[in-house]
């Protein structure tokens, strides 16, 4: 494990590490610490100019029950995780395939599809507006969470396909060749040898994806526009007004808002950890 | 990767909920009304609308305000609703010459809406016909600290040599003259359109706004000398492009500064940050050209009826409604601003009172400069403005370039 | 049998993704290519206009200078990829508490783009923000960093590197959980230590999580949308505008409705990206092969 494990150190060394690493945390947030503290002003403070100091008051229940009664942003929150689910375990499937197809295989057409992939990831939202929203009113799939999903999907697979593709390079062929000549057939290859292997890159893979498309804004605008069908991007602006914006009330929100993503990186860092089976050529 | 037998049915049952549309209601309503008083007021609107037609049931969608700049340009053809929230005059234009907006010419004759709402008429008019109904606008001016004022022995000032002389006293005394925040640089676009409506008059600024008076004509160039007369020496707050308006405003609610040229949504957020009627205030902007007619910017929320809404009709009845007086005025009341129609019951705040003499006496209503020209010439000229603030020696070289796009726009 | 087998294999595995992919991304690029070529509001009918758009934007001044930010951007950025790194080794150790610690040092890229501006803005602001008054105790004059049309671009960079180190950590923290021991064991067994044994051991093995933390940071700095929006509006007067923000301003904004002109803008900007992936993909693939 690099660098050197703490523990073996020197006891110095490990207090000065301990005591290093909450104070890094504190400066590495302290924009953080601003937004937590603004979501708890009250909105006079901002309009007296109190924007660093200590608050006049502590707003706490007052702007975290106001988000969820001037909006809907329960209701919200539930859109997008019916949006960024689905949306994780297609992409991760589809990439996991394509990415093993391109990893694995040689054969003519590889690289330039492996740069399709990469290229299309590249691309700049606005330029697929126009056509992405009209092949969904086509398909009749405008303003439902469905097709917002069907577009996530198709676009995060480019970059999946990036990452799989890359991960499966780096396992060590042999696993392949072995199990081919004791038989077994492609799927299988892929279902029971590969695909375990590649545990800590669907993890981290799902945890991207779900704060890329939890966190998306422009989509979300262009393919939705109903209380049922809008995630919680969208939603959370709602709160600022036409002229007024009420930065206290949408510190608040963004916060509620920000916590799914970082649970599903809690949650799946287990799994980064493992050491898994790499340098085994053995089955 | 083993998949659960449990997780599998919650994919299951997410996949079943995923294809569900939004159910069609009689009546579809799109706004952009999301701050909480709008939103309120347009609860009541709707509210007053179904006790009156108990066979409509109206389905309200609230956008978030920047969102829906974008979202309408969508749904006015994807999927329309059968009324949406807009502004008049050039803004409108676009969806009314891409046919996205109905023709409502009956429901403005139908119900002697040219007399009811003479002011605003004509900012909803294209091609000899209305496009919507106005169903608010508010005043822009100079809100002011009185106590400030009265500390400093400063009377309002209602000509141009008495307010250019408050700035100096004011400056002198230690106190920021003029309050602004251009770093969204529509504010900035409010002076420069009282200084010409001021220095030429309103049908001078219509038709420069038109695109038909060169940027570098002599007129222009007194507009913005006027204007040199504050920013030269000091009297607009420093860096002013590095403030949102609303970061500009504790300047004012902390006595910093004692005048901010905006529009009366200042009032709210200013009187949260604890100020009262009794230390602040409200002037109309001076006269500078004597004998030029008094014309205001009063800029007008609409509604429309979108082209390919689904229910005409009830829409047309909601359309009649909204421009009813008594609605207006209960509708004003929450929103905080001022009705159109002009026989409405005349509103209790001080600020709303002033703003209604104001706008009621005033010779005519402009719009604001980036509902009155047209887009790309309000983003060039509005970047020219926030650019003179910062430079006013650039002021041939900002005004040679507002000409090369004007050549360029309005072809 | 089995190699015929072998052989349609990768293009059923490939058959879904490419489907979607095909459908929802690379049609639609084209389709918006080939709208660059007329003048277009976005709601009414459209006119061919052939190069005119590319012709007009090669003339514009506000092109040559959301060019040159997008330059800065990209150059700048890069340090979000070694900053990564250097949180990542830092982090990784075994200590009480520290995977909480390392899904907060994570929070910065999880938090709406748009409160990071806004809070960074207000650490610029002048009068108030804690970063003009650190510098105004520090040199004598507060710079307005936001105000300043040469600093504006630096300003919007800065708050924009602090989620993108978060995103390259989370990267390298993939990376060095894949690291094989024995490597690192007979390395250490050989006497090697520290900084030798980061440059020769562990960073060649950290190869692919480098280039996709690269090529995310590249994403990063061309799409930088929300934050130029939300600090400046890529002001003051336009000295921090960007080539995402423009196309955005041209096309979308309410003050934007030339989507041609706007869909020109974003071929450029693909076109810049594409240089970039290609020189990405021919290092990477020549490393692959002469492995």
């Amino acid at each position: 494990m690099f660098p050197k494990p703490i523990e073996k150190a020197a006891p110095a060394t490990q207090w000065a590490y301990r005591i290093a690493l909450p104070i890094s945390l504190l400066l590495w947030l302290i924009p953080m610490i601003g937004i937590a503290i603004t979501s708890i002003r009250p909105a006079a403070d901002l309009a007296a100019g109190n924007y660093f100091g200590w608050p006049s008051r502590f707003a706490f229940r007052e702007n975290y029950t106001a988000i969820f009664e001037n909006s809907p942003i329960a209701y919200y929150i539930f859109n997008s995780f019916k949006v960024t689910l689905p949306t994780v375990l297609g992409a991760v499937a589809l990439s996991c395939l394509t990415g093993f197809a391109l990893g694995v295989y040689r054969f003519r057409g590889n690289l330039l599809i492996f740069f399709m992939f990469v290229a299309g990831n590249f691309v700049p939202f606005q330029i697929l507006m126009v056509p992405v929203r009209d092949l969904t009113i086509r398909t009749g799939l405008y303003d439902t969470t469905l097709g917002l999903v069907l577009f996530h999907i198709a676009f995060q697979t480019g970059f999946c396909t990036l990452f799989m593709r890359n991960f499966i390079r780096a396992l060590p062929y042999e696993l392949i060749e072995s199990a081919r000549i004791d038989g077994i057939s492609e799927w299988r290859i892929f279902w029971n040898i590969v695909l375990p292997l590649m545990r800590p890159a669907i993890a981290a893979l799902a945890v991207l994806v779900f704060t890329f498309v939890w966190n998306d804004y422009f989509w979300a605008t262009v393919l939705t526009q109903s209380k049922d069908t809008q995630p919680v991007t969208a939603g959370l602006y709602s709160l600022n007004g036409q002229w007024v914006s009420a930065w206290n009330l949408v510190s608040a929100g963004s916060i509620v808002a920000a916590l799914p993503p970082v649970a599903m990186f809690f949650l799946m860092q287990r799994h980064f950890i493992a050491g898994l089976t790499l340098g085994a050529t053995k089955g | 990767m083993k998949i659960s037998t449990w997780n599998l049915a919650l994919a299951g049952a997410l996949v079943a909920s995923l294809a569900s549309k939004a159910m069609a209601g009689d009546l579809v309503i799109n706004t952009d009304a999301s701050d909480p008083a709008p939103k309120k007021a347009w609860e009541l609107i709707v509210a007053g609308f179904e006790k009156e037609n108990p066979d409509i049931k109206v389905k309200l969608n609230t956008f978030d305000h920047e969102g829906f700049k974008t979202s309408i340009r969508n749904f006015l053809s994807a999927d329309a609703p059968d009324i949406v929230t807009w502004y008049a005059g050039n803004r409108m234009a676009p969806f009314v010459k891409a046919k996205l907006f109905a023709d409502v010419t009956d429901v403005w004759t139908d119900n002697k809406l040219d007399d009811a709402m003479k002011s605003t008429a004509a900012s909803m008019e294209m091609n000899g016909k209305k496009w919507g109904v106005p169903y608010t606008y508010y005043q822009w001016g100079v809100y002011y600290r009185k106590d400030i004022f009265q500390a400093n022995g400063i009377a309002v000032p209602t000509k141009w040599d008495e307010f250019v002389a408050a700035c100096a006293k004011l400056k002198a005394a230690g106190i920021i003259p003029i309050a602004i925040g251009t770093q969204a640089p529509w504010p900035a676009a409010g002076w420069f359109d009282y200084l010409d409506l001021r220095v030429n008059g309103y049908e001078f600024h219509r038709d420069l706004t038109a695109g038909k008076i060169p940027y570098t004509d002599d007129r222009v160039k007194a507009v913005f000398a006027k204007w040199a007369d504050l920013v030269k020496p000091g009297y607009f707050v420093e860096n002013s492009a590095a403030l949102k308006w609303q970061d500009a405003l504790p300047l004012l609610t902390q006595g910093k500064a004692a005048m901010f040229l905006l529009g009366n949504f200042i009032v709210a957020p200013a009187k949260e940050a604890g100020l009262t009627d009794a230390n602040f205030g409200f002037f109309p902007f001076p006269e500078i050209t004597p004998g030029v007619a008094r014309a205001e910017d009063a800029p007008t929320d609409t509604v429309h009826m979108p082209a390919k809404a689904k229910h005409k009709a009830e829409a047309k009845k909601f359309l009649a409604y909204i421009a009813r007086a008594d609605v207006q005025a209960a509708a004003n009341e929450a929103l905080g601003q001022l009705p159109t129609n002009n026989q409405s019951a005349k509103p209790n705040d001080p600020f709303l009172q002033a703003g209604f003499d104001m706008l009621s006496s005033a010779s005519a209503l402009a719009q604001f400069y980036d509902r009155d020209a047209p887009a790309d010439m309000a983003k060039a000229g509005m970047e020219g403005f926030q650019q003179f603030l910062a430079k006013p020696d650039n002021v041939d070289q900002i005004l040679g370039e507002l000409e090369k796009a004007r050549k360029r726009i309005y072809k | 049998m089995m190699l015929k087998r072998r052989k349609i294999a990768p293009w059923l595995f490939l058959a879904p993704g490419m489907a979607m992919f095909l459908l929802y991304v690379i049609i639609p690029i084209g389709q918006s290519i080939g709208l660059s070529f007329y003048d277009w509001d976005g709601l009414g009918e459209k006119t061919w206009i052939g190069w005119h758009n590319y012709i007009e934007l090669f003339g514009d001044d506000a092109f040559y200078v959301s060019l040159k930010n997008n330059v800065a951007f990209l150059t700048l950025y890069m340090l979000a990829v070694p900053g990564g790194l250097a949180i990542a080794l830092f982090l990784n150790q075994n200590v009480f508490g520290i995977r909480l610690v390392k899904s907060l040092f994570f929070f910065p890229f999880v938090m709406s783009q748009v409160v990071v501006g806004l809070m960074f803005s207000w650490f610029y602001a002048p009068n108030f923000g804690l970063f003009a008054r650190f510098i105004g105790w520090l040199t004598g004059t507060q710079v307005a960093v936001l105000a300043d049309s040469r600093f504006a671009i630096y300003g919007i960079i800065a708050a924009g590197l602090w989620p993108q180190i978060a995103y390259c950590m989370i990267l390298y923290l993939t990376g060095l959980s894949n690291i094989s021991p024995d490597q690192v064991e007979a390395a250490r067994l050989d006497g090697c230590k520290g900084p030798q044994m980061l440059w020769h051991i562990i960073l060649p093995q950290l190869g692919p999580a480098t280039f996709i933390a690269v090529v995310v940071t590249v994403i990063g700095a061309l799409r930088s949308f929300d934050l130029v929006s939300i600090m400046t509006n890529g002001g003051p007067y336009g000295s921090s505008r960007v080539l995402s923000y423009y196309m955005f301003e041209q096309a979308l904004s309410e003050y934007g409705y030339r989507m041609g002109y706007g869909a020109a803008i974003a071929v450029i900007l693909f076109a810049i990206m594409m240089v970039f992936i290609s020189i990405f993909l021919i290092r990477m693939i020549g490393r692959e092969r002469s492995v």
